[in-house]
């Protein structure tokens, strides 16, 4: 019962301050930019493209892949090696089943859409930020989707409730501490997200993730709104010349 | 494809046109270093050029000495080629040009002694600080070496030093000793296409290389370091044309810093 104010003075409910951006990567088919706190993750969108392997080709639907990654100055503390670690291949695995419901990939067989997801800063949440950056940018790309992904991390640290652990939250000493990344369907309010670290009981699991409805409808506006601006202005893709991105791909 | 375009490049530089518009020796706008853009690196820099982006982050790091420079620290410089930047590039250890950019931006730094290695020893034989330039490009849309170039030295000049007490380094506190530089250098590309030398070429320009030059120079004039890529040949009156095209554009993006 010592943690009675939260350390960084937010409210128990209350999020970093989140910034969202679309189609801020020229060469992608499809990109986002998302940062809460301080937490930022450009994600990119290449596809539906040719895909190799051709075993892992299927000829019902398109293939969904994503790739998390952290740049190697982008961790707290030491330097990240760069390459694949076990800790990014298991964050891109999650982060693909937490997207895989919400596109419909039917019209192309044997293609894939690959989602690449890079951090520059972390202060915890990042396959959350992740998570969120990957939905708008797979909408910028106008991939068919059934419904939009938000997630955020709920926690418990000591008795409190609190929404959006930043590190110093997670490394609280003074008390237990539990982080559940959650990630929550838009218009089904289904759940393609959840792990948990730490302890809780059944009913502070229930509160949890009815909070977490909560908070990422709110992370839903931003993301809207990111999605909005981006069409609003008139800002489509500056084209070269007017050789069109595609015909480059292809060449 | 690529041939179309390599044709239709080829054809406007007969006028001295480019497909943007641009004069041969000018540089994409905008030209903008943002500093500070990561805050858990040591230093830190975005750097567009055009519709090229690219972040570097440096980390500092205390490790042992090499044994046959016991009282020097280290430089390491790496260029991860991110698949998110460009649809060309691919997950996997790093492709040949992702390693030829590291060296070529290792070698302007090195060579021209911008970091003052004996100043990085802690203690002789024992500890030393290691400085590891992380480059990242977010959109690789062509002259990824100038904008590399430039990132890193953006990086560098942003970089203090942690708290180190007790041989221990506390990332979370940063102190207000900046890593000294010496000297400042950078890189210039030039490519020769036809009988034409342009600079900062686009992804579509990049395609009609016949021959690339990069060229590091500090801010007194000198050379640090030199890459030739493509592939014909050069000739030294050539050499000479773009090692002055370079020592020129290098000052012009030195004022961005």
């Amino acid at each position: 019962m010592t943690y009675k104010k939260r350390l960084d003075g937010r409210d128990w409910e209350e999020t970093r301050p989140i910034e969202a951006k679309a189609g801020n990567i020229p060469n992608a088919d499809g990109s986002a930019f998302f940062r809460i706190g301080k937490t930022t993750a450009y994600a990119a969108v290449y596809g539906p493209r040719d895909l190799f392997p051709r075993f892992l080709k299927n000829p019902k639907k398109g293939l969904l892949r994503c790739f998390y990654n952290m740049m190697p100055f982008s961790g707290m503390g030491d330097r990240v090696r760069p390459g694949a670690s076990r800790r990014s291949k298991e964050i891109s695995m999650v982060m693909q089943k937490s997207l895989e419901p919400i596109v419909d990939l039917s019209e192309w067989p044997n293609a894939v859409v690959d989602v690449f997801v890079e951090l520059t800063e972390t202060d915890a949440g990042s396959r959350c930020a992740a998570i969120c950056a990957a939905a708008i940018a797979l909408a910028d790309a106008g991939i068919t989707m059934k419904d939009m992904v938000s997630a955020v991390a709920i926690g418990k640290v000591d008795d409190k409730l609190v929404v959006d652990l930043d590190y110093q939250e997670e490394a609280y000493e003074d008390g237990p501490v539990a982080d559940i990344p959650v990630a929550m369907l838009h218009n089904t309010q289904e759940i393609s997200l959840l792990q948990m670290d730490g302890e809780m009981t059944r009913e502070e699991l229930i509160k949890a993730l009815e909070l977490a409805k909560k908070i990422t409808a709110q992370i839903y506006e931003v993301q809207k709104k990111a999605l909005k601006d981006r069409f609003a202005q008139g800002t489509e893709k500056p084209k070269v010349s007017g050789i069109s991105k595609g015909d480059d791909k292809n060449g | 494809m690529d041939k179309e375009i390599k044709a239709h490049v080829q054809q406007l530089l007969k006028q001295d046109k480019r497909l943007d518009g641009r004069k041969l020796d000018q540089y994409r706008e905008p030209v903008k270093v943002e500093y500070g853009i990561a805050k858990t690196a040591e230093g830190s820099a975005k750097v567009q050029i055009g519709e090229t982006v690219v972040t570097a982050g440096i980390k500092l790091s205390i490790e042992k000495p090499y044994p046959d420079t016991p009282d020097q620290g280290g430089i390491m410089v790496n260029v991860e080629l991110l698949p998110l930047s460009n649809p060309k590039f691919e997950t996997g250890p790093p492709s040949i040009n992702a390693i030829e950019l590291s060296r070529v931006i290792d070698r302007g730094i090195r060579e021209a002694k911008a970091i003052d290695i004996k100043n990085l020893c802690i203690e002789k034989g024992e500890k030393a600080w290691t400085v590891s330039i992380d480059i990242c490009p977010i959109n690789a849309a062509g002259n990824l070496f100038d904008a590399a170039g430039l990132a890193a030295l953006a990086a560098l000049k942003d970089a203090k030093f942690p708290k180190y007490e007790n041989d221990e380094i506390d990332y979370k506190t940063r102190t207000t000793k900046k890593l000294a530089l010496s000297q400042e250098p950078l890189p210039v590309t030039i490519i020769k296409i036809g009988d034409k030398f342009l600079v900062d070429p686009t992804l579509q320009e990049e395609k009609a290389i016949d021959a690339r030059l990069t060229v590091a120079t500090t801010p007194d004039g000198t050379v640090s370091a030199l890459q030739k890529g493509g592939d014909e040949p050069l000739t030294i009156a050539e050499v000479d044309e773009m090692v002055k095209i370079a020592l020129e554009k290098g000052k012009f993006l030195r004022e961005k810093l």
